[in-house]
C-alpha cells in the first residue's frame, strides 16, 4: 500500500528536478562563490540565476532584495530584530496571536527584554479586526509582523491592506509568508510590504534554506555579522546547492501556480466534503472562504487528534493535529484556542495539507479511511454514547479535577 | 512522532476492555478536557472478597492515554482492592515497557482513576491533590510545580542547585531559561528577600558547606542524619510518600523509601536531594542509598 502524504504544510518532498539541479553543486561546482577562480565564478553565476528565480516568484522589483538565509525562522528573527535595532526610538511590535512559534516565541522573549508586543486577536474564523489593528498603529511601533497565511487553517490575512495602513503611518511591515509562497500569487513590487520570510522546504526545495525579502530602502541591521556574503546582510558562506535548489523550486512553483489553485483546490474540497458528509459532529476550522487552496483543517469532536493520527498512520496516511498531545504540551493548538474552538473539539483537529503531487485516488482512499477511525475512537470516548455525544456531554462526564 | 514501545502501540491499536461496563459497582472519572485526556474506569467488584472481577475503561485521549487505560484494566483484573491500590503509575508504565517522559502523566491518570474508582466503590470521597505543571525538564520529566516546591522548600537560588535537588536541567540544558524564571518568581515572592535586603543576609549556598569544627561521633552523626530526614519528610508525605533511616555504614546512608516514594520514577531525584542536604549538614561527603542496595549479611 503506497503511503499518502497529506502533511505538506509541515514539509514537502523535494521535486526531482530540484534534486537534479542541486547535485552538480556537491561535486563539480563545489567552489566558494567568493573565490576569484573558475571554481568560484561558476557558483556565483548559479546563485545569481537562483536569486532571479526567487525574485520572479515573489514579484520583487530588484534581485538584490532577496537575501538567502538558513530557514524561515532565521528570516523572521532577522526581520523583527533588525526593525527594532534600526529604530531605537521605537519599542513596540504588533503581531497576531495565531502566528507561528517562529514569531510568537521571539515576541515573548522580546517582552521579557522590555519591548511592548501587541498581539491582535482573531474571531471564530481566525480573522483579525482591522479597526483594532488601525487603533494600534502609532509612532512607537517599530514593525508589524503578520503571517500571510496560517499554517494550521490556511486562513489568509489581508497583509497587502495591512502593509498599506502601516506604511501610511511610517511603520515597517513584515510578513511570515512561509505557507503562502508558491501556493498563492504574490507581487511584492505592487505592495507596501517591507520584509517577507519564506522557507524552501515548504515548496519542494530542501530544508535548510530560506529567504528574507528586504525592500530596497528599508532600514536594516544584520543578525549574523561576518563576511561580505549577501552584501554583508547575512554573513556566512552561501549554501550554494540549496540556493540553486530553491531557485528551481520557485521556477516550478510559478509554473504550477495555476494547478495549485484549480486542481489541488478541487481535490482539497472533495476531501473535505467527503469527510464532512459522512461524519457527524465535525466541522472545518478557519475562514473557509478565504484560505490556501491546499489546506483543510477539520475538528472532530469528542476524540483526540494524536489517536486519530496514529490510526491514520497505520493505514499509511500522513496528516497532522493541533492536539496538545502531539506537541507534548498541556494545551491544544494556540490557533484553535485563539479562535475560541472548545476544548472538546480543539484536541481533535486534523490538518490535511495537499500538494500538486497528490492524486484523486489518494483523496478517495482517505475519504474512505477517516470515518471508521473516528467511529472507533468515539466508541472509546466517555463523551460519546452509541451514535451521538452523550446527552449533555460535559455533564455526563465531569471528571474529578479540571 | 513519539517513540512508543511496541507494547504501547499494541494496546492502543487493540485496546482491551474498552466501553461501558453495565454491572460496574465502582466508577472513577478523572482527567481534564483542557489537557486533552480524561478517563472513566469502571470496576465490577465481588463484595465478599473485594476481588476485581472485571474492569472496563472509556478514554478521551492520545495513544498512550488509551494504552495506559487498557494496560491498567488488564493489570488489576483478579486483584483484591487492596492489592490494586498498590499499583503505581510506574507499574503501569513498566507494564507498557515504558512511556516517553511527556506521556508519564497518562500513567498517573490511570493510577488516579483506580483510586477514584475504589473510593467510589467504598462510598468514600476521593479528592485529587495531584497538581501537574507544565513540563520543564524533558530529559528527566520534571514539571514546574515540582521545581517550584523544591525551590521553596530548600531555599534554592541557582540552576545548579535545582539540578542537584531535582535533576531538572541536568541534561540537554534547554530548560535552564525556564528554571531561571521559576527561581526569579519564587525569589520575588520570598518574604524579606525583596530588593531592600542586602545580599549579605542570603543563606550560605550548598556549594560552600561549612564543615563542623570537630569530627562527629557516631551518635551525633546519626542524630544529624535523623534531623535531615525529619526536615524532608513533610515534603514527601505531601506526595503520599515517606522515608526512614535503615542503616549507616561508613559514608553510606541507607534509607527506606515508603508509600508513594517506593518505586516512584523520581526516586533518584529524591535521594539526590536528601544526599545534598546530608552533605551540607554533616560537612562531609556521604552517599544516600535506598535500603535495597544494602549489602546482604553474610
Amino acid at each position: 500500500m503506497e503511503p499518502i502524504y497529506l502533511d505538506n504544510n509541515a514539509t514537502t518532498r523535494c521535486d526531482p528536478a530540484v534534486v537534479e539541479a542541486m547535485l552538480p553543486f556537491f561535486t563539480q561546482h563545489f567552489g566558494n562563490a567568493s573565490s576569484i577562480h573558475a571554481f568560484g565564478s561558476e557558483v556565483g553565476k548559479a546563485l545569481k540565476k537562483a536569486r532571479s528565480q526567487v525574485q520572479a516568484l515573489l514579484g520583487a522589483e530588484h534581485d538584490s532584495e532577496i537575501i538567502f538565509t538558513s530557514c524561515g525562522t532565521e528570516s523572521d528573527s532577522t526581520a523583527i530584530l533588525s526593525a527594532l535595532k534600526a529604530q531605537p526610538d521605537r519599542n513596540t511590535v504588533i503581531t497576531t496571536n495565531v502566528e507561528h512559534p517562529a514569531i510568537l516565541t521571539l515576541c515573548e522573549w522580546l517582552e521579557k527584554e522590555g519591548y511592548i508586543v501587541h498581539k491582535l486577536k482573531v474571531d471564530r474564523k481566525g480573522r483579525i479586526d482591522m479597526d483594532e489593528y488601525k487603533s494600534l498603529l502609532n509612532d512607537r511601533v517599530a514593525v508589524v509582523s503578520a503571517m500571510w497565511a496560517n499554517n494550521e487553517t490556511g486562513t489568509i490575512f489581508p497583509v497587502v491592506e495591512m502593509a498599506e495602513l502601516a506604511s501610511a503611518k511610517g511603520i515597517m511591515f513584515h510578513t511570515d509568508a512561509v505557507q503562502a509562497v508558491g501556493k498563492i500569487p504574490i507581487d511584492l513590487k505592487n505592495t507596501k510590504i517591507d520584509m517577507l520570510s519564506l522557507s524552501g522546504h515548504k515548496l519542494h526545495a530542501p530544508k535548510g534554506i530560506g529567504v528574507l525579502y528586504l525592500r530596497r530602502g528599508c532600514r536594516f541591521r544584520p543578525l549574523l555579522r561576518g563576511g561580505h556574503q549577501e552584501r554583508g546582510r547575512r554573513a556566512g558562506t552561501e549554501n550554494s546547492a540549496s540556493i540553486v535548489g530553491l531557485g528551481m523550486a520557485c521556477e516550478l512553483a510559478l509554473k504550477k501556480m495555476e494547478i495549485e489553485n484549480t486542481e489541488v483546490k478541487r481535490l482539497r474540497d472533495k476531501l473535505e466534503q467527503g469527510i464532512l458528509s459522512q461524519i457527524t459532529h465535525c466541522f472545518p476550522t478557519g475562514d473557509v472562504s478565504n484560505r490556501l487552496p491546499n489546506t483543510s483543517n477539520i475538528a472532530f469532536e469528542y476524540i483526540e487528534g494524536e489517536a486519530i493520527l496514529l490510526l491514520l498512520n497505520k493505514l499509511g496516511i500522513a496528516a497532522s493535529s493541533g492536539s496538545a498531545c502531539t506537541s507534548g504540551s498541556l494545551e491544544p493548538s494556540h490557533v484553535m484556542r485563539a479562535m475560541g474552538i472548545p476544548y472538546t473539539a480543539a484536541h481533535g483537529t486534523i490538518r490535511f495539507s495537499l500538494s500538486v503531487y497528490n492524486t484523486e485516488a489518494e483523496v478517495d482512499r482517505v475519504i474512505e479511511a477517516v470515518p471508521p477511525i473516528v467511529a472507533q475512537l468515539r466508541k472509546l470516548s466517555p463523551y460519546w454514547k452509541d451514535d451521538a455525544p452523550a446527552a449533555n456531554p460535559e455533564a455526563a462526564f465531569a471528571p474529578t479535577y479540571a | 512522532m513519539w517513540e512508543y514501545s511496541d507494547k504501547v502501540r499494541e494496546h492502543f491499536f487493540n485496546p482491551r476492555n474498552s466501553g461501558p461496563l453495565e454491572e460496574a459497582n465502582g466508577i472513577g472519572d478523572v482527567g481534564s478536557i483542557q489537557c486533552g485526556d480524561a478517563l472513566r474506569l469502571m470496576l465490577k467488584v465481588e463484595p465478599e472478597t473485594e476481588i476485581i472481577q472485571d474492569a472496563h475503561f472509556q478514554t478521551f485521549g492520545c495513544g498512550s492515554a488509551i494504552a495506559s487505560s487498557s494496560a491498567l484494566t488488564e493489570m488489576i483484573k483478579g486483584m483484591t482492592l487492596d492489592e490494586a491500590l498498590k499499583v503505581s503509575n510506574q507499574d503501569i508504565a513498566d507494564f507498557l515497557d515504558g512511556l516517553p517522559p511527556e506521556k508519564m502523566h497518562c500513567s498517573v491518570m490511570g493510577r488516579e482513576a483506580l483510586q477514584a474508582a475504589i473510593a467510589n466503590y467504598r462510598g468514600e470521597e476521593w479528592s485529587d491533590d495531584h497538581e501537574e505543571g507544565a513540563l520543564i525538564c524533558k530529559c528527566f520529566a520534571i514539571d514546574a510545580v515540582m521545581i517550584e516546591d523544591v525551590v521553596k522548600a530548600n531555599d534554592l537560588n541557582t540552576v545548579e542547585e535545582v539540578t542537584f535537588y531535582t535533576k531538572a536541567g541536568g541534561g540537554c540544558a534547554a530548560c535552564h531559561e525556564g528554571i531561571e524564571e521559576i527561581l526569579a518568581k519564587v525569589k520575588a515572592e520570598r518574604p524579606g528577600m525583596g530588593e531592600t535586603s542586602p545580599p549579605a543576609v542570603c543563606p550560605a549556598t550548598p556549594e560552600a558547606p561549612k564543615p563542623p569544627a570537630k569530627k562527629l561521633s557516631i551518635v551525633e552523626k546519626i542524630k544529624k542524619i535523623e534531623e535531615v530526614l525529619e526536615s524532608v519528610r513533610p515534603m514527601l508525605q505531601r506526595d503520599h510518600g515517606d522515608v526512614e533511616l535503615a542503616d549507616v555504614q561508613g559514608k553510606k546512608i541507607y534509607v527506606h523509601l515508603k508509600g508513594a516514594c517506593s518505586g516512584c520514577m523520581m526516586e533518584a531525584a529524591t535521594l539526590g536531594g536528601i544526599q545534598q542536604k546530608m552533605i551540607e549538614t554533616l560537612g562531609e561527603l556521604v552517599q544516600v542509598l535506598p535500603s535495597s542496595h544494602m549489602p546482604v549479611e553474610a
